[in-house]
């Protein structure tokens, strides 16, 4: 079986993998990063994103062996330091989630647009989270996170709502 | 104090403190009504979650089900000897093995004497029914195994004709999905004198539609983990209904209840899909009970899509008659539903929920419908978000809209012409349900002046008559819903198998910290922030200090779970019972400390104090004392806790306007929303942010169903929308920022005031969606689209009514009054 190192929120493992394996299923099965979840199996949903060498992949449509030599974030790696990262906080201040299956996938997803676009229009956030899906929200409250995720993470002070 | 709450008491309790202004809880506290960021989110958002899938135990194996590739067939034969042989695979199975032991999947609502409720194995043994359906499993050491031996279990069919069609169905001679034939159960109900009511009636609107078959779609697919521990077994389930679930897994497999543990951890969404009993629960119990190990199973999208349980699936034909002024005299429906190929939990009830709903916030002298279940071989439908209540608004909104086309009415004036009115509340409707409390007027008017009614309509006229390709339209969606699922004796006169009351427990803990354990059973609603609001202001302790337990039959062992808008309505309430049982006890004990009589102590900020005295303890110093124990009055049990149940004695009446504007492209028939405004009316509100999540939710799965989903099976019974990529849910790009506000009146039926919010979005949007697509194509002739309105349908729409494109309208003389008329003429009584 092939070996794949991979460095996942900072912590490098070494494992044998069998060539098939799902990057999610390898995060979620064995290294037990079971913070990303799995919401489908056609690569729609994108609860399963992660940042795979700081861009969003969706891992469900990745395998373990071609992430080998890879830098991985989930979203249990994102904020340091005890605290949230600005996204997180956004999230939680503009009540974006409800049950929370997507939300892993959806801040990832967020992080990565805002670094084509650090101040996205509504329609922008829009399209750019067109990729993934959350059945409770109905979105205006993510639409709203994310522009607040975005200025916060520019460094400007944003009032709670 | 009784078991149950004096409800009117606390009301009056409530009321009294309205003149302070700002929100107001019980004992005048600030938490209920805040908008509190939720407590739920910290571990969500960092990952740090608990869902059944991330449950990995030592020795767990996972199984895999073999599904029927055929909607309907003879098994003659399975065999599962060379998948038993493969490296990493523990055992495998065909039903016959679980013969004697496997029982059938519970149908807790017999709706009525003639209803006929199949045998339902969790494996089938010799016939399927659906495609999909469980035929054998394989057990092993992972998942991608267990998956891999799944091509090695061999199965022998002999094919059966498909039955797909309802009408077929019930036709003589149709190809029978059980031995007792098609039909599943017959319903009916009326209220009032329909004959009169339709015989010379000066306007008739006659109008069949198709609730489209729905895939519910949480986000977190089904898993079940099934764990043999000591005696018995704990089973860690993506449910909405650990406690339902426990007594009928009890029933189902012999395992007695009081070894069976039931968990459901975090759950990723449900929207009903969750309250169902199902065969995979079943049978990774038999296996783990078999196996001495831990099994687990986890779904995957496309099997998901195939099993778990369908939504809507109902042809409706409702007729209307109305006086020319536009007041309507009666209605008359005639359904038929979709059960599919078998009753699960609730299947043949889920029409009865909107049996009482079709004549909506309108008067009327009389009422009749009549419902016919079919079996069908189909995934079996049962509860989805509103359950039975969409249908039934989509109906008579779509059929009053008709009606305002035939006077050449404004929507809004027919039903202005039609609605209880303000002073006419509490009102028992033709249906015999009494609302108790509502305001159309209020929420119509709010609505209509966030939406810009009238220059919307002006827009209109002017796109019209300029025969702009791209014409806008505008929906119009008043409802009220039934929900809150509760009265116990309404539920049994319903023959539905259990009650509606709902159980919480409150707890003082020494530190004086509060412990709150509830029978609902969260799924993103948001239960810990809102519970903890509700004993924070009864109570008078701090929102951080307060803990919510559920979820679990270990910990919280009483309770009826979380489905039809009930948790806040029943459960909540429940909570502040139980709250108000533990200051009564609280006021003993201080009473006693302080050497006063009963009567002299009063509660308020969290204190108990002798009436005009600084003399006081808190609550949190009445915790420590219960638990010393030291000193407390003769027969003082030494803890400061109480549970309560609640059941309300009536439903719960949640309304609103919905307002949304569509542009139709009438070259392509794509639908835009253009806007989208909600006034709803929740009753009081214990967390604002909690309640917009809720609408807003709600309405994008409405507008789901308006637009974009539907399951398809094919000519042979195969689901062709078995993905993501098939079954369109709406995602952000598809959807507007919707507008939503909230008119207040309290209802009557509960000391919080409170109304079930969880599914209004959902009954609301749906017609006010295609009511707006059909009232932009109204000048080319087109009076319905059928669900969902995707492009092409709305093309064949316009191609159907000769207009459409360039052609544009047939001009203005012929607008919206002139299409009705011949229609109408030509309908049938």
């Amino acid at each position: 079986m092939p070996t794949v190192t991979v460095t996942v929120d900072g912590v490098t493992y070494e494992e044998e993998v069998e060539p098939r394996l799902l990057l999610v299923h390898f995060l979620r099965d064995r290294l037990g990063k079971t913070g990303t979840p799995v919401g489908c199996d056609t690569g729609n949903c994108g609860a399963c994103t992660v940042m795979l060498d700081g861009r969003s992949a969706k891992s469900c449509s990745v395998l373990a062996v071609q992430a080998d030599g890879s830098d991985i974030v989930t979203v249990e790696g994102l904020a340091s330091g005890g605290g949230l990262h600005p996204m997180q906080q956004a999230f939680h201040e503009e009540h974006a989630l409800q049950c929370g299956y997507c939300t892993p996938g959806m801040i990832m997803a967020a992080i990565d647009l805002l670094k084509d676009d650090p101040d996205p229009s509504e329609e922008a956030v829009r399209a750019g989270l067109e990729g993934n899906l959350c059945r409770c929200t109905g979105y205006c409250t993510i639409v709203r996170a994310v522009r607040r995720g975005a200025r916060s993470m520019s460094g400007e002070e944003v009032p709670a709502p | 104090m009784t078991e149950q709450l004096d409800a009117g008491l606390v009301a009056r309790q409530i009321t009294e403190h309205d003149g302070l202004g700002g929100p107001v809880g019980p004992d005048g506290g600030r938490e209920v009504g805040r908008a509190r960021r939720r407590r739920e989110d910290a571990r969500l958002i960092t990952g740090r979650t608990r869902w059944t899938d991330n449950i990995q135990l030592p020795g767990m194996l996972h199984v895999a089900f073999l599904r029927s590739p055929l909607a309907h067939a003879r098994i003659t034969r399975v065999d599962v000897s060379a998948a038993r042989s493969l490296p990493g695979v523990v055992a495998a199975f065909a039903g016959r093995d679980f013969d004697g032991e496997q029982g059938s999947l519970p149908c807790a609502w017999p709706v009525s004497e003639d209803v006929v409720i199949p045998d339902h194995p969790p494996m089938a043994v010799d016939r399927v029914r659906y495609v999909g359906e469980a035929v054998a499993c394989v057990v092993a050491t992972d998942r991608y195994r267990a998956a891999d031996a799944l091509e090695a279990v061999e199965v022998d069919y002999e094919p059966l004709e498909a039955v797909l069609d309802m009408t077929e169905a019930l036709a003589e001679g149709a190809p029978a999905v059980h031995e007792a034939g098609n039909q599943a159960f017959t319903w009916k109900f009326s209220g009032g004198d329909v004959e009169a009511a339709f015989r010379d009636a000066p306007v008739l609107i006659d109008r069949t539609y198709v609730q489209q078959r729905l895939i519910p779609t949480a986000m977190e697919p089904r898993a079940v983990v099934a764990v043999p521990e000591g005696e018995g077994f704990t089973l860690y389930s993506a449910t909405q209904i650990p406690h339902i679930l426990r007594v009928m897994l009890a029933l189902t497999t012999g395992i007695p209840e009081h070894l069976l543990r039931v968990v459901a951890p975090d759950v990723g969404g449900g929207f009903g899909s969750k309250l169902q009993v199902t065969a995979e629960e079943v049978l990774s119990l038999l296996l783990a009970r078999r196996l001495g190990r831990p099994v687990k199973w986890t779904e995957s999208r496309s099997e998901g899509n195939l099993t778990v349980h369908h939504g809507r699936d109902q042809i409706q034909r409702i007729s209307l008659a109305a006086e020319r002024d536009g007041r309507i005299r009666g209605v008359r429906v005639d359904l038929l539903a979709d059960m599919g190929a078998y009753l699960m939990l609730v299947t043949p009830g889920v029409p009865l929920l909107g049996a009482f709903m079709y004549n909506g916030v309108y008067k009327m002298d009389a009422y009749d419908f009549t419902c016919t279940g079919v079996f069908t071989t189909k995934m079996p439908t049962d509860a989805y978000r509103g359950a039975g209540r969409p249908e039934a608004t989509f109906a008579i909104e779509r059929a009053v809209d008709e009606l305002a086309a035939e006077l050449g009415l404004d929507p809004i004036e027919v039903r202005r012409r039609n609605w209880i009115t303000r002073e006419e509340f509490p009102y028992t409707t033709v249906a015999g349900l009494t609302y108790d409390s509502g305001d159309y007027e209020a929420a119509t008017e709010r609505a209509v002046a966030l939406f810009g009614y009238d220059k919307l309509r002006a827009e209109q006229a002017d796109r019209r008559e300029r025969r702009d390709p791209v014409q806008l339209g505008i929906g119009v969606s008043t409802y009220t819903e039934m929900c809150g699922l509760a009265p116990s004796r309404v539920l049994g006169s319903l023959s539905y198998g259990a009650g509606g009351w709902e159980h919480a427990a409150v707890r003082m803990l020494p530190t004086g910290k509060v412990e709150v354990v509830t029978g609902t059973s969260p799924h993103g609603q948001g239960h810990e922030t809102a519970w903890s609001q509700i004993v924070a202001d009864a109570l008078g302790v701090p929102f951080e200090d307060v803990s919510v337990l559920h979820g679990d039959t270990a910990v919280s062992p009483r309770g009826l779970d979380t489905y039809g808008s009930r948790s806040l309505v029943v459960g909540g309430v429940a909570v502040l019972a139980a709250c108000e049982k533990v200051k009564e006890k609280a006021k003993r004990l201080a009473a006693h400390l302080l050497e006063a009589a009963d009567d002299d102590v009063e509660f308020s900020g969290g204190a108990f104090r002798v009436r005009g005295t600084e003399a006081g303890r808190t609550i949190q110093e009445l915790a420590l004392a219960a638990f010393a124990a030291h000193d407390l009055p003769d027969g003082f049990e030494p803890r400061l806790d109480a549970e309560a149940t609640f059941d309300p004695e009536n439903f719960s009446f949640p309304h609103g306007t919905h307002l949304c504007a569509v542009e139709v492209d009438t070259e392509t028939g794509a639908v835009r929303i253009r806007s989208y405004v909600a006034v709803d009316d929740v009753g009081r509100v214990v967390n604002p942010l909690i309640v917009e999540g809720q609408v807003h939710g709600g309405i994008a799965q409405g507008i789901g169903q308006a637009l974009y989903e539907e399951a398809v099976y094919d000519t042979g019974g195969n689901l062709l929308t078995t993905t993501m990529a098939d079954y369109l849910i709406p995602s952000a790009a598809d959807l507007p920022d919707f507008v939503t506000d909230r008119t207040e009146t309290p209802a009557t039926s509960n000391p919080l005031g409170v109304k079930g919010v969880g599914e209004a979005g959902t009954i609301a949007s749906t017609p006010a969606v295609v009511n707006a697509v059909v009232d932009a194509l109204r000048p080319y002739g087109v009076r319905d689209v059928p669900m969902p309105c995707t492009p092409e349908r709305v093309w064949r729409a316009l191609a159907r009514s000769g207009g459409g494109g360039t052609a544009g309208p047939p001009g203005p003389g012929a607008a919206a009054d002139g299409t009705g008329a011949a229609e109408t003429a030509g309908g049938a009584q």
